[in-house]
């Protein structure tokens, strides 16, 4: 003991090892009251380890090449000791990523972590979640499948459709001039080295940023506003052992489920594997049915949503890039859902079944009236994103009108440029879901008190 | 550029389309009857990997899963291999498929995963009489298929009597009548078809043999440290509030 007391003042002397533990861990004081939601923080953290342990395991056996690639994913899945294991833990964990990240995401919306002084953990996550769907995108071309080689396709052409540069661009992403064994090797390249260092620099900023401020609560109370003599926040625990005890539980819980999939479910049905990933790639065989992994379908809508490709292109960009904006759109100062109003809430609500709608379009076949659904849901979306500034305060009649007035007129002049012979019935039908949406939450205020707003409590409560 | 996703996005709709009212039958197959596993891997080696290669399978694996040895791997079902750690590749090359069978023969390593077990089985009973395709026959499963009806000397040939009505309502059963008799009854041909499908499942997946039984053990282990988890958590945070 008295040993590794004394090694540990001579590293001390020379790293701050126990700053550094007691800044991040014993010593960082978060607010006593997380609840259910504030599990997926740690559990990211917990895929990003997995993720980088097995696809390590992985590239000792992948052969990046487009003659082998198939048949070496085929040899893991046979030949390597558990590597049927290794490959199920790497492809479950990717949409497990994407689930625990997107209720990350959620818990910040609902809970405005968002919102000053947490500007800069939103921004830096979602930088995260950027190089996490090229991640994604990139490491879904690997196995060389006929969905690998066909959905990288598709979304490669879509930086063809830029004016002026995209058609060299798209030729200069793939190092040829269609999805080739260049495209291969230089997506494995920032599949396994360039996007998880990136990744893993972008998390600890994340953490070091969130250190930094402080952890927000499903209150939204500031617990550094509270301190006792010692300057030690009232209603903050050590984060260790409190939360790290607290995580474990987390962690386990959350391993049932990863192991449910894994071991009983692994294509979850070819939604997390795809069926015609299991044909290799053939250039010269489109699928029947070109369909990205779940966790890109609601975009993946958005940019189906609009005929023009460059437009799409922009539609679907925006509706990632829109989310980092929110610090600066959602200014109500009231950061919690709890004490916000019962129209937020609706609003909030509205949102998630919008974006699971959109994701679930986007794995079906454009049919005409799932393609207008489709566009509808897309423009609530976008809207929302608005509503969510309007709702930052209290707004006047006058106000509120004209926002509803000059965003109805914005809907119906699109579905005037757009209105083809016989498509009237379903225009008129769709254009409901944005007008009855704004109107409710644009009129609302005026004539009810579904707008009201509770006082938000001194402490944090429970 | 422009066009091609155009094309992709305007051709999508028209072949989902195309690929939807497919009939297919559920096929009850069961990955822990050794014998039936046996009997699927027999019918495979003699039919299908003739032209038909899994490369990704190796003969020895094969005889370890479904409890043989290498003797009676040898004896039994390798025919175009020497050593038992072979994969089986068969000797048809593709210049030569393609002239014979216009088009190159997939490999059905993984098959199992990309068409499901019902479609396989159901396709293996879907053949039936057709003149004017180039070996006289046809699939309802998979129509104008390039490969000829293999199992007819244990199926026999038989011809489908509704097309029309198949025609008009997708997804209608096909119904067939028996022109000659093969080797096997019609029950002797689903069974036995029943058992190849199983085979090719456990060859798209080895691992499912063993991952089911592995999981149980893990979620179980999961719900101990869960046990001892929950109390501990309970424990620290009791002073809390």
């Amino acid at each position: 003991m008295e040993m590794l007391k004394a090694l540990l003042g001579w590293v001390d002397a020379r790293f701050p090892a126990t700053k550094l533990w007691e800044e991040h861990l014993s010593k960082y004081y978060a607010p006593k009251n997380f609840n259910f939601w504030y599990f997926f923080g740690s559990l990211a953290l917990l895929v990003l380890v997995i993720q980088v342990v097995t696809g390590i395991f992985l590239t000792m056996h992948y052969k990046p090449d487009a003659t082998l690639a198939f048949a070496s994913v085929e040899y893991i899945m046979r030949d390597v000791n558990w590597g049927w294991l290794i490959r199920y833990m790497h492809s479950t964990g990717a949409s497990a990523f994407f689930v625990v990240v997107y209720l990350h995401m959620f818990r910040g919306l609902m809970y405005g972590s968002f919102k000053k002084p947490r500007e800069l953990i939103w921004i830096f996550g979602m930088f995260i979640f950027l190089a996490l769907m090229a991640e994604a995108f990139m490491g879904y071309l690997l196995p060389w499948g006929q969905m690998s080689y066909w959905g990288a396709q598709v979304i490669v052409n879509l930086f063809g459709a830029i004016p002026v540069v995209g058609e060299d661009l798209s030729i200069w992403i793939r190092g040829d001039y269609v999805i080739s064994d260049a495209t291969l090797n230089r997506f494995f390249a920032f599949h396994v080295a360039a996007v998880p260092l990136v990744i893993i620099g972008l998390v600890v900023a994340h953490i070091i940023a969130l250190h930094e401020v402080g952890s927000n609560n499903p209150d939204g109370v500031e617990i550094k506003k509270n301190k006792n003599a010692d300057g030690i926040p009232l209603d903050g625990i050590p984060f260790h052992p409190y939360y790290s005890v607290k995580d474990i539980v987390g962690v386990v819980v959350f391993l049932m489920f990863f192991a449910a999939v894994m071991f009983f479910a692994p294509e979850m049905g070819g939604y997390f594997l795809e069926h015609a990933n299991f044909v290799p790639a053939d250039p010269l065989k489109t699928p029947e049915h070109i369909a990205p992994v779940w966790y890109f379908t609601p975009f993946y809508t958005m940019l189906r949503a609009v005929p023009d490709p460059f437009l799409g292109v922009v539609a679907m960009g925006a509706g990632v890039v829109v989310l980092a904006f929110l610090p600066w759109l959602d200014q109500n100062p009231i950061k919690s859902v709890r004490y916000r109003s019962a129209l937020h809430k609706l609003n909030l609500g509205l949102f998630v079944v919008v974006f699971v709608y959109l994701g679930y379009l986007g794995v079906k076949a454009p049919e005409p009236v799932l393609s207008e659904l489709g566009l509808r849901f897309s423009e609530v979306y976008f809207v929302f994103f608005y509503v969510l500034w309007f709702h930052s305060k209290t707004r006047d009649a006058k106000f509120s009108y004209m926002s509803l007035i000059i965003w109805m007129a914005l809907f119906s002049l699109n579905d005037f440029a757009r209105h083809v012979e016989g498509a009237g019935e379903l225009i008129m039908m769709g254009w409901f879901i944005p007008g009855i949406y704004l109107a409710v939450m644009f009129l609302a205020p005026l004539y009810t008190n579904l707008n009201a707003e509770k006082a938000v409590p001194e402490r944090v409560t429970g | 550029m422009k066009k091609t996703i155009l094309a992709i996005l305007m051709v999508l709709p028209t072949l989902a389309m195309a690929a939807g009212g497919a009939y297919t039958e559920k096929v009850d197959y069961d990955l822990h009857n050794k014998e039936s596993l046996q009997n699927g891997a027999k019918l495979f080696v003699n039919y299908c990997l003739s032209c038909h290669s899994a490369a990704y399978q190796r003969y020895n694996r094969m005889g370890d899963d479904l409890g043989l040895t290498d003797a009676q791997v040898k004896a039994n079902l390798m025919f175009a291999a020497d050593k038992v750690g072979e994969t089986m590749t068969v000797a048809l090359q593709t210049e030569d498929a393609k002239k014979m069978f216009g088009t190159k023969v997939p490999d059905l390593s993984v098959v199992s995963r990309a068409r499901g077990a019902d479609w396989l089985y159901t396709y293996l009973r879907t053949f039936y009489k057709d003149d004017s395709r180039p070996f006289g026959v046809n699939n309802v499963t998979f129509a104008d298929v390039g490969m000829p009806h293999v199992l007819w000397e244990l199926e026999g040939m038989k011809k489908l009597v509704n097309a029309d009505e198949m025609k008009a309502h997708p997804g209608t059963a096909p119904k067939f009548e028996k022109i000659s008799e093969g080797k096997m009854s019609a029950a002797e041909y689903d069974s036995a078809m029943r058992d190849l499908t199983a085979f090719m499942v456990y060859m798209g997946e080895p691992a499912k043999l063993v991952r089911y039984e592995l999981g149980i053990w893990v979620i179980l282990f999961l719900v101990i440290l869960f046990l001892v988890a929950y109390p501990m958590k309970k424990e620290f945070w009791k002073d809390i509030h």
